[in-house]
This record gives structure tokens, C-alpha cells and sequence, in this order.
């Protein structure tokens, strides 16, 4: 079998004017609904009473709204978790009152209209407890745009950094603009998921990079348009194959995962469709907007890239 | 030139060997079993323990599978849930032989059915987090600031008893929040008290400061020390949670510090919070009594006469009954430490008790008009008193600091010490979160996450082999390779497995793919290029691993950042998906290359590859190769 049977480079540079146009309207939007609906934070972050109750009947999460909201707790949040049966009850911090006696309260009231209602698990998060892990999300971040940077600009070149670390915030902002938009909750295993696309998208660009880098020094003729062109068209396979088969195992989670999985494997599938698109069209063109040339790699002759004592490079003759 | 030396095989062998030994544990699943460990904190376990534990279930007929002692508890694994809670019974009843006054816990348990041979390698299963297998979640804040203040307060009482001691006057010793305010008259004074300050107590930090006519000394506790403090109280508070916790008899409670000031607390498998957090939050009580001395109390001691009115009968750690006073003289709370130590002159161990300020005065007094007497250290826990230790009085002692010598060895006195320190907490903890895991969740959480990973492998493999042919299969089996490696990791580092890792570990085995798509492609391209198969096989290798390195060094990037920031859930992620970049990078290219090497490397005239068509865009025409 072979999908890619592709004669000629494709001119992907040609078009990257337009394409960063929809990539920069694309970006603008993630980030005008973040700020104007902000994220769906869970109680990770916020802090407060998580309840999940079963049912032996699908519930009724209607009259299991007002039956919470008539015992004067307000901007409670009723859904169902994985089954028609299971229901998960969120609720803010009440002052006055412990999270084991607000849920209790709540578990009776609960029983009282349906005797069938049983707890299945109760989680209280403090809100300092929120407050760090979002402070540790964002060091987090700082520490692998940082670590990246500094990694490609030493095994490449600054202006692959450069645009690599765009490529990267711009699928995580397009992440996190879905879960604004559509207020998908945003948990702690969403925030890993968040972090492990950047992982993951800049594997994408360094591939690509890789063989622009390789390119200018075999091809000596071409210019650095075609030079992309190239690497790009040559890992096309590549890429599209690598990204199906993590597809397949993250559609596998979303399918068999449940609930608890859910938003984590949604948050890795945009990243991997976006994670294609940012390599090629982001990635590559930002690299050539900021003028990368045969100099900036090709310094001093060919470098030698295999280590001689390299164990797994097989043996040499 | 696709040949590997037999060191490099043997490696592989190795690895393949080791790793499927210790992903082995895994699949045995597990079996009800009997845990014994201890009730008091006096009471120790250990292979007298385990031998009477083995008499028990001997005389009762009940043939366990495996009898062993792991750390301070005796386990003891059986074939059915029938036998279990037969020899729950026989063990119970033999072990503890008043039931009112149990010495030992007897609990339920499941552990690994994995053979004594495995066990034996150290070999154990995966350690399933909370979400997986269910129980409860505690966070706990330390209050440092209070542990502080406590200790300056205790401090403030001890410069007290020093001033008096030297006859250094002073008009009024105050605690302000955690600094202690000295007055003086004149300034000659307070550099005299100044300088007793400095020698006596090297935690402290003393400047004077003018104050109306007065002269103002202002103590505060220096920066190292107080970290010292902090550090103490913390220990301190883990060692008497573990305390309690044994008391639950619960089979592996993770007990850790976490950041500077919070423990966390799991019990797997624990199922009533209510019960947990009861015990968790109470306290031991110590207390110091007089030893009645009176002639109808030496008859009660030995058991010829009724206790007298006003005192009170307890046992000591041998079991003989001492008779103590009912009026208490000091309690835990005026006993700032206890460390083991040796006595300066006679080089006998020793046990070095400091009272704070209140203690100490009325320590003083009664010693004073006790001495020759005996004095009883009592420990209460569940409302059961024990005499811990009770010396006699030698001679009045004042400043708070109490010496306990004689006939003590180290052990004894380090033993002491401890139990003396576990009874109270160093600070006020705060439980601020609290989680409650069902076990059916985190069966059914298992089975997703088994699941997802499954069916993920299943759909890559199968395109794999049907996309590369021979190639592909090599790369589905450095998959499953991959996979066996990073359990036998995980499963050797004891790491605790929880959802998020599950779907780590489906995360990193579709992107482990990535290295051997690359090889794949790579050779491809080669052969579309006119290499000769060998030389492609070797260029692709070659070529793709510059680029694996850098893309796997950049996903490492990210996941040391998630461990090193994250907590919780992340931190659960970030280890299996650290550890799986790096067996990836084992299995995705030395491993496959062997197998590659194996295949065709030995093979001189190598006319095709069988990794799928090879399309050449020149002629137009297809190479397919079988």
C-alpha cells in the first residue's frame, strides 16, 4: 500500500500568505472568546464540593436541580457523568458550612425525593489548593517554552525556535479557545493534556525542521522556498501516518475512556489536527518570514550529525 | 552492514528477560488475605510475630498460600475469601488473647497472587493509585506559623528561667507574636542578658532597642532555625499520623510530605471517611503522675491487695502493673520535645525531655518535695493508658530539661523518646482536601483504561502490518516491546499507576509509533531513490535517528516540565509519559533494528524488502515487493 504518491513538491510556501491569515484570524478568535467567556474551570481549580450520585433509574437531572437549588444553595451545576444513571452535582464553596455537611444535606434531600440516590464518591478541593495549581500549570508552561527554545536553538538555529514555540502557543491557544467557546470543562487532566500537545506539536515542527536542514545541504541549487517545499512534500507521509496512528489511539480513549477521559482525549484530538496544520503552514512559513537561509545551517561545512559511538546507529563498515 | 555485534543481542535478551519478569506480577491479579500489624505504638512486629502468626493458623488447620513479614506488618495470603475470614478469626483469637485490650490489628487485605519466586525477586505488581482501586485522599496543611509560635513561647519560659538562674534582672519578659520582648532597667544589664541569651540559646537571634527610658531586647528565632522547626514539626506530625494510621489497619497508606508545609494522606481501599478523619484527627495524651508508694499500693502491685482510693492501676511495657496517683501532674502539652541522648558522666543512655515554661516551674516544685520518689510517664491512646517509663527522682530539677537514665540501652531510649514525641502533634493540621474514591469506580476506571489502551494498540498494529508488510510487524512488536518495558518500569519503581497515567501510557504508545514511521518512510524513500535494500535499511536507520533524538528530546522537555510543576492527576501523567518517551526510544529503534538485523542482515544478496509498495514518481511504475 502507499497513499502519498505525489510526482512533484507541493508549492505549500506559495500559499502561506493566506494560510497565516486564517492561522492569525484563527488565533484572534481563541483568544476573544477566551477572555469573553473565559474558561470553564473545574473544581480543581475553583475550589468547592464535587458529589456524584447514582441512581437505579436514569435520572431526572431537572427535579434533581430544583431539589438542589430549593435548599438554598446557589450556582449548582447538575450533569450527567458517563451514564443516564450517574449524575454529578458541583458546588461553590458555602461559608458557614463543611463540604461533608453540605453534601450530606444535599445526599438527604436527594434520598427524600429518590430513594434510589446513592453516593458514589465526594471530592472538596480548597480554593488555595486551586489557586497553586493553576500557578503551577502556568510555570509549567513557561518551563517547556523556555526548555524548547533554548533545546532548538542550540540543535538549530534561533529563528527555528522562534517559530517553533509560535507554532506550539498557537495550537494551545486554539485549545483552549474550543474549551471557552464551547465551555467544555477544564480540569487537571485537560491541563496535562494541554501541556502534553506541546510536547507533541513540536515533535511535528523539529521533524519538519530536520529535513529543511538536511535539504539545504544536499540541494545547493534550490532557494529556501523550494527548500521547504521539499521537506515539507518528503514527510508528508510521514506526518499524516504518524498523526493517524496517535488519532487512532486518542480516538480509542475517547471511545473506551469514559467520562473521566473525555475531555482530556478531545483536548489531544484538536491538538493533533492543529498540530498538522501548525507544523507545515505555521511553523515552516514563520521560519521563512524570518529569513532562514543555507548560512544559518550550514555553517563551517557539513556537521556531522551521527556520533560515531552512537550504540543504536547499527553497525558501520 | 546491518549486522549487531552479540553484545547488542545479548542486551535485547537481557532487557526482554528482566522486563517481562517484572511486568509478570501484573497478570496474577489478586488474592484475599490476612494483615496483622500493630495496635500500639509499644507493641512491635516482628518474627515473633510471624511464628506465632504461623502457629495460629497451623492449629486451626488453615494452610495459607504464602506467610511473610513486610516491613511492620505480617501478611498472610489465602486461596479463597472463605479461608481468609476463617483465619482472620484463628489469627485474632490467638494473637490477641484479651480481646478488650488488643495488642495486635487483624484486618482484611488484598494482596498480589503472584508466586513466592517472583516475590522473592522483588518483583511486585503495578501500585494502582487511588482512582484505579479506591479508598480515600487527604491533603493536610501544617500550621507552621503555629508550630513557631509555640516554640517561641516554650523559649520565652526557658530565658525566664536562665535571667532568674543568673540573677539578671528584668522587668518584664513578653511574647509578641513569634519575637520575644525583654525589659530592662539599664543597658548594663540587658548586654549582660544579651550575651546569656547568645550562648544559651543558638536558635535565637537577640538585638536591643531603645524603648522610652527603658532598654528593650527583642529575640527572634533565627531564619535557620526556624526552617529546623518547620522541618521537625512536620516529621514529627508524620510519624504520629502513622501512628493513628496503623490503628486502621490499613494495608499500604502512603504517608508523604508534600511542598514544604502539607502531607498527604491515602488509604487505599478504606472506604468510611468519617472513621479515617476521626483518627486522624485525635491526639495521644501523655501524662506525668506520681507513683503511689504507700504499703497498700506495693500490695496491689503485686496483686495481694485492691488498688487504694485515689490511684489507679496501669501496666508498664513489660506487662508488670505499676499503681500511680489519679491527680496529674503535667500533660503532653507542656513537653516540647524528646530526643535520646547519653548521660555526660556515667555514658548511660539517656532520654532528654524539655518542658516549656509552665512545665518546667511546676516540674521544679514537684520533684523538689518528691525526690527518691518514683514518677510514672503515661502514654493514653483509644483511652487506654500504659506506663511508658517511671524513674525515680534523684534530685530537683529545675530549668525544664529532664534527664531519664538507667537501665535503659539505646534502642530502649530511642524507642522511648519516639513514643514520647508521637503522642502529640508538633502543629494544628487542617484537613484541606478530602477525596472518597468507590472501589467499583475504579474497577470499572481500570477496565476503561485497559480498554482504550487495547483497542489503540490493536488498530495501530493492524495498520502497521498491513501498511509497512514485514516492517510493520517488526514495528508492532517494538510496540508491544515498548509496552512490556514501561510496565516492568513502572512495576519496578512502584510508581503509583492512576487514570491519567493509563491514558499516558495509550498517548505514548501512539506516538512511539512516530520512530519507527520515520525509519519506515525513511527506508522507503531510499529504495524510491535507487539505494541498493541493504544500504537502505542501514541510511534509514541512520537518518531517522538524528531526527527521533531531537523530537524525543523535545517531548521530554514537556514532560519533565508537567512532573516537575505538576501535582496530582499531572504528576500521575507526567511519569508514565516520561518514562515511556524513554523505553520508546529503546524498543522503537535498538530493538527493532535488531529484529531488522536479524532478518536480513545475515543475508548477502538481498534483492527485496518487504515494507510495502516503494513508488517511483520517474517511471510510474509500482514496486511492489512481497
Amino acid at each position: 500500500m502507499e497513499f502519498f504518491k505525489i510526482r512533484r513538491d507541493i508549492p505549500f510556501m506559495r500559499n502561506a500568505l493566506v494560510f497565516n491569515v486564517i492561522s492569525f484570524v484563527t488565533f484572534l478568535a481563541a483568544v476573544f472568546f477566551l477572555f469573553s467567556r473565559g474558561l470553564h474551570l473545574s473544581v480543581e481549580f475553583t475550589g468547592g464540593t464535587l458529589m456524584e450520585v447514582s441512581y437505579s433509574q436514569p435520572a431526572d437531572l431537572n427535579k434533581i436541580r430544583s431539589t438542589v437549588d430549593g435548599l438554598g444553595i446557589s450556582d449548582v451545576q447538575v450533569q450527567n457523568f458517563g451514564t443516564a444513571q450517574d449524575v454529578l452535582i458541583r458546588m461553590p464553596v458555602q461559608k458557614g458550612t463543611t463540604s461533608s455537611q453540605q453534601s450530606e444535606k444535599v445526599l438527604t434531600a436527594l434520598k427524600a425525593a429518590d430513594a434510589s440516590a446513592t453516593m458514589r464518591r465526594t471530592e472538596f478541593v480548597g480554593p488555595q489548593v486551586g489557586d497553586e495549581l493553576a500557578a503551577d500549570g502556568l510555570k509549567a508552561l513557561a518551563f517547556v517554552v523556555v526548555g524548547i527554545m533554548i533545546y532548538l536553538a542550540i540543535r538549530f538555529e534561533w529563528k527555528f525556535a522562534v517559530a517553533a514555540i509560535i507554532a506550539n502557543l498557537h495550537d494551545v491557544i486554539i485549545i483552549l479557545g474550543f474549551f471557552a467557546f464551547f465551555q467544555w470543562e477544564f480540569s487537571l487532566p485537560v491541563l496535562a493534556a494541554v501541556l502534553a500537545v506541546l510536547g507533541y506539536s513540536v515533535n511535528e515542527s523539529v521533524v519538519i525542521f530536520d529535513r529543511i536542514r538536511e535539504n539545504f545541504r544536499r540541494y545547493r541549487k534550490m532557494n529556501t522556498e523550494q527548500i521547504i517545499d521539499n521537506a515539507i512534500t518528503s514527510t508528508i507521509s510521514r506526518t499524516i501516518i504518524t498523526h493517524g496512528s496517535t488519532q487512532l489511539m486518542v480516538l480509542s480513549m475517547l471511545i473506551f475512556g469514559g467520562a473521566t477521559l473525555h475531555y482530556f482525549a478531545l483536548a489531544l484530538t484538536i491538538g493533533i489536527l492543529f498540530g498538522i496544520y501548525s507544523s507545515v503552514f505555521v511553523a515552516a512559513s514563520i521560519s521563512m518570514w524570518l529569513g532562514i537561509q543555507r548560512e544559518d545551517l550550514v555553517k563551517g561545512g557539513p556537521k556531522k550529525d551521527l556520533d560515531p559511538n552512537d550504540p543504536n546507529a547499527g553497525a558501520a563498515v | 552492514m546491518n549486522r549487531y555485534p552479540v553484545w547488542k543481542y545479548a542486551i535485547i535478551l537481557v532487557a526482554l528477560v528482566v522486563s517481562g519478569l517484572y511486568a509478570l506480577p501484573n497478570l496474577f491479579g489478586e488474592a484475599p488475605a490476612v494483615q496483622v500489624s500493630t495496635a500500639k505504638s509499644s507493641v512491635k512486629v516482628d518474627a515473633a510475630t510471624l511464628a506465632k502468626v504461623e502457629q495460629a493458623l497451623k492449629s486451626a488447620g488453615l494452610t495459607p498460600d504464602a506467610v511473610a513479614l513486610d516491613g511492620a506488618s505480617v501478611k498472610a495470603r489465602f486461596a479463597d475469601t472463605d479461608t481468609q475470614l476463617k483465619a482472620k478469626d484463628a489469627v485474632q483469637k490467638a494473637i490477641n488473647p484479651d480481646s478488650a485490650d488488643p495488642s495486635y490489628i487483624v484486618a482484611l487485605n488484598l494482596l498480589s497472587r503472584s508466586p513466592a519466586w517472583l516475590t522473592s525477586l522483588r518483583a511486585s505488581p503495578m501500585y494502582l493509585g487511588l482512582d484505579l482501586r479506591g479508598g480515600v485522599h487527604f491533603m493536610l496543611q501544617v500550621d507552621m506559623q503555629a508550630a513557631l509560635t509555640k516554640r517561641a513561647e516554650s523559649l520565652s519560659g526557658d530565658i525566664r528561667t536562665i535571667l532568674r538562674e543568673k540573677n539578671v534582672r528584668h522587668s518584664g519578659i513578653a511574647r509578641n507574636g513569634q519575637a520575644i520582648e525583654i525589659r530592662f532597667r539599664g543597658a548594663a544589664t540587658a548586654q549582660a542578658a544579651q550575651r546569656i541569651i547568645q550562648d544559651q540559646f543558638t536558635d535565637l537571634d537577640a538585638v536591643s532597642a531603645a524603648d522610652g527610658q527603658d532598654v528593650k531586647l527583642v529575640a527572634t528565632i533565627k531564619q535557620v532555625s526556624g526552617k529546623t522547626i518547620q522541618d521537625q514539626a512536620l516529621k514529627q506530625n508524620i510519624t504520629t499520623l502513622h501512628n493513628r494510621i496503623n490503628e486502621l489497619g490499613v494495608a499500604e497508606p502512603v504517608i508523604q510530605q508534600q511542598g514544604l508545609d502539607r502531607i498527604v494522606v491515602q488509604l487505599p481501599g478504606v472506604q468510611d471517611t468519617a472513621k479515617a478523619k476521626d483518627i486522624l484527627g485525635r491526639t495521644a495524651t501523655l501524662e506525668v503522675r506520681l507513683v503511689d508508694e504507700g504499703s497498700e499500693a506495693r500490695a496491689a502491685e503485686t496483686g495481694t491487695g485492691p488498688v487504694p482510693f485515689g490511684s489507679e492501676r496501669y501496666l508498664d511495657r513489660e506487662g508488670i502493673p505499676v499503681i500511680v496517683k489519679k491527680q496529674v501532674i503535667l500533660t503532653g502539652e507542656n513537653l516540647t520535645d524528646a530526643q535520646p541522648g547519653f548521660d555526660g558522666q556515667t555514658q548511660e543512655p539517656t532520654v532528654n525531655l524539655s518542658l516549656d515554661a509552665k512545665g518546667a516551674r511546676i516540674f521544679r516544685d514537684v520533684t523538689r518535695e518528691n525526690i527518691n520518689k518514683r514518677m510514672a510517664i503515661l502514654l493514653f491512646e483509644k483511652g487506654k493508658g500504659e506506663v511508658v517509663t517511671a524513674p525515680v527522682i534523684r534530685a530537683e530539677i529545675g530549668g525544664g530539661r529532664v534527664q531519664i537514665s538507667g537501665r535503659m540501652t539505646t534502642v530502649e531510649a530511642a524507642d522511648t523518646a519516639l513514643l514520647l514525641r508521637a503522642g502529640s502533634l508538633a502543629a494544628p493540621m487542617e484537613i484541606i482536601e478530602e477525596r472518597t474514591i468507590g472501589p467499583s469506580l475504579g474497577a470499572e476506571n481500570i477496565a476503561k483504561g485497559f480498554l482504550s489502551v487495547t483497542w489503540g494498540f490493536v488498530a495501530v498494529a493492524i495498520f502497521m502490518c498491513g501498511y509497512y508488510m514485514l516492517f510493520g510487524v517488526i514495528s508492532s512488536l517494538a510496540l508491544a516491546f515498548n509496552l512490556l518495558l514501561l510496565v516492568a518500569v513502572l512495576s519496578m519503581l512502584q510508581a503509583t499507576l492512576t487514570l491519567p497515567g493509563m491514558a499516558a501510557m495509550a498517548l505514548v504508545l501512539g506516538m512511539a509509533i512516530d520512530a519507527n514511521v520515520l525509519i519506515n518512510e525513511r527506508v522507503r524513500e531510499e529504495l524510491r531513490n535507487g539505494a541498493s535494500p541493504q544500504a537502505a535499511i542501514h541510511a534509514g536507520y541512520d537518518r531517522a535517528w538524528a531526527t527521533i533524538i531531537d523530537s524525543n528530546v523535545t517531548t521530554l522537555i514537556a514532560g519533565l516540565a508537567l512532573l516537575a510543576f505538576g501535582s496530582g492527576p499531572v504528576r500521575g501523567f507526567a511519569v508514565v509519559h516520561c518514562l515511556g518517551i524513554l523505553t520508546s526510544m529503546f524498543s522503537g529503534v535498538f530493538f527493532s533494528r535488531g529484529l531488522v538485523n536479524l532478518w536480513y542482515g545475515r543475508q548477502k544478496k538481498l534483492k527485496t524488502v518487504s515494507i510495502g509498495t516503494v513508488w517511483r514518481p520517474d517511471s510510474g511504475t509500482e514496486v511492489t515487493t512481497p
